[in-house]
């Protein structure tokens, strides 16, 4: 299954400046999984070595915010990648 | 290469490159910028060789790692991380690395990473891939070795490697203590004897210390220095039990501080940069009047360094990896503010001029020849 992945703009350095990708995966695992294979680096970015999302990050599957990379993905979903930047 | 300071500040990395024998400094940089730069380290084995311990406050953290003498960096293909918990069981996650170390110089290519919260990694392959110490970070003791930690986290850091013993590995944790480890980091022993742990109900615990930076002499190897968050001291090992010798310096002054730093060629000479300590723990500059204090006899005895910095209202904050020095005969020492400045002497300590201003809070100033 294929979906859009869009990209925030300080994890675009990984993804040689595009801001959305095309990744496979039926669930945000397998995505980020997909979205690794292309842009090597890119999900340690995210995911933290215990499979946990980090802190300043929001991941949305289409409008719904996933919590668990086990959210189920399906074909033609767009998942946000979204930092959450706070302080100076 | 050319004497150059690496700056690792909040917002990037930058660089000072010395020119007219040290009285001109030209700065470059930002590299990074956005990036907090905690560490940036030289490899003695292969000069070319810098490494970087880098995250930004939103992304997760990562090792970056030069071959050409910092003008092109490649990030670490496996940073530093825990590995997975089983279940049932804490899961920890890297959120910073805060120390660099390069291995013995026998063990080409071996770099030590030290991390908040407190873990231990090693590299065999010049920074690319890293592994967890399994021997300290599943340690059946370490979560009671650092158990302490403050708000921001413990900080495993002030990795020593004994010129003479690869398998010989000292550590320190803020907050925690410093650890000894005689056979490759399998095992480890408490070394705080002595130390003072004043927010400790039971200051005679044998962990649970607060050690800001510790340094071993490279001609020296038994002698060891330690700037704690309560006191200075010396140890000379085979012995155990750690010599205030911050009790020498003036009583209004202190001996709280972050960074220690050893002349290269006599184990007997050190400065240290102290702060405030006192009621609310400010930790700026003591009066607003920034001083540097150097021992040329294992301290005994310290002398005030001060000529050319600020006389007044100077409010900065000197951090445990941001000051250094060099191995010229006429001794430069430098350091880095939490308000952007690096301050540099080319007398040992005699006096000082400031070099650049305006760069972002630095946290790492370390010297690469």
């Amino acid at each position: 299954m294929a979906c859009t992945v869009r990209i925030a703009s300080p994890l675009r350095s990984y993804t040689a400046g595009a801001a959305t990708l095309t990744a496979r995966g039926s669930t945000l695992a397998e995505v980020l999984g997909s979205l690794e294979q292309c842009c090597p680096g890119i999900r340690f970015l995210m995911i933290d070595e215990q499979d946990r999302i980090r802190p300043h990050m929001r991941l949305f599957v289409n409008s719904n915010e996933a919590h668990e990379l086990s959210a189920k993905v399906a074909d033609g979903d767009t998942v946000h990648v979204i930092c959450a930047l706070s302080g100076g | 290469m050319a004497d150059t300071l690496w700056i690792g500040t909040r917002k990037g990395l930058f660089s000072l490159r010395a020119h007219q024998g040290r009285r001109g400094w030209k700065l470059a940089g930002p590299q990074f910028l956005g990036h907090i730069i905690h560490h940036v380290v030289q490899d003695p084995r292969e000069p070319r060789v810098l490494l970087v311990a880098a995250r930004t406050g939103h992304l997760g953290p990562t090792v970056m790692r030069s071959t050409d003498g910092g003008r092109s960096w490649r990030e670490a293909a496996a940073p530093p991380a825990f590995r997975k918990a089983s279940d049932g069981e804490q899961a920890r996650a890297v959120e910073r690395v805060f120390w660099l170390t390069p291995g013995h110089r026998n063990e080409s290519g071996s770099w030590y990473a030290g991390s908040s919260p407190a873990g231990l990694f090693r590299s065999a392959n010049g920074g690319d891939r890293w592994e967890p110490v399994a021997g300290f970070n599943d340690h059946p003791m370490r979560p009671q070795w650092a158990a302490h930690a403050t708000p921001d986290g413990e900080f495993l850091h002030s990795i020593l490697i004994d010129p003479r013993d690869p398998r010989h590995l000292y550590i320190a944790i803020s907050i925690g203590g410093v650890f000894e480890s005689t056979d490759g980091g399998t095992n480890w022993t408490p070394l705080n004897e002595g130390c003072a742990g004043d927010f400790m109900p039971d200051p005679e615990v044998p962990f649970g210390h607060d050690p800001h930076c510790v340094v071993q002499h490279p001609l020296k190897p038994d002698r060891l220095y330690q700037q704690n968050h309560c006191g200075i001291y010396r140890l000379d090992r085979p012995g155990r039990r750690w010599q205030r010798i911050g009790k020498a310096m003036p009583k209004k002054v202190g001996d709280v501080g972050f960074p220690i730093v050893l002349h290269p060629l006599n184990a007997d000479r050190a400065w240290v940069l102290p702060m405030d300590g006192r009621t609310v723990w400010p930790r700026t500059s003591i009066d607003g009047r920034p001083a540097v204090y150097a021992t040329a006899d294992a301290g005994a005895t310290w002398q005030r360094q001060d000529r050319g910095l600020p006389r007044s209202q100077a409010w900065f904050t000197v951090l445990r990896q941001a000051m250094c020095i060099d191995a010229h005969a006429r001794t430069g020492v430098y350091f880095g503010t939490t308000a952007g400045e690096v301050w540099a002497s080319s007398n040992g300590g005699e006096s000082w001029r400031c070099l650049v201003r305006h760069l972002p809070e630095i946290y790492s100033v370390t010297h690469a020849a």
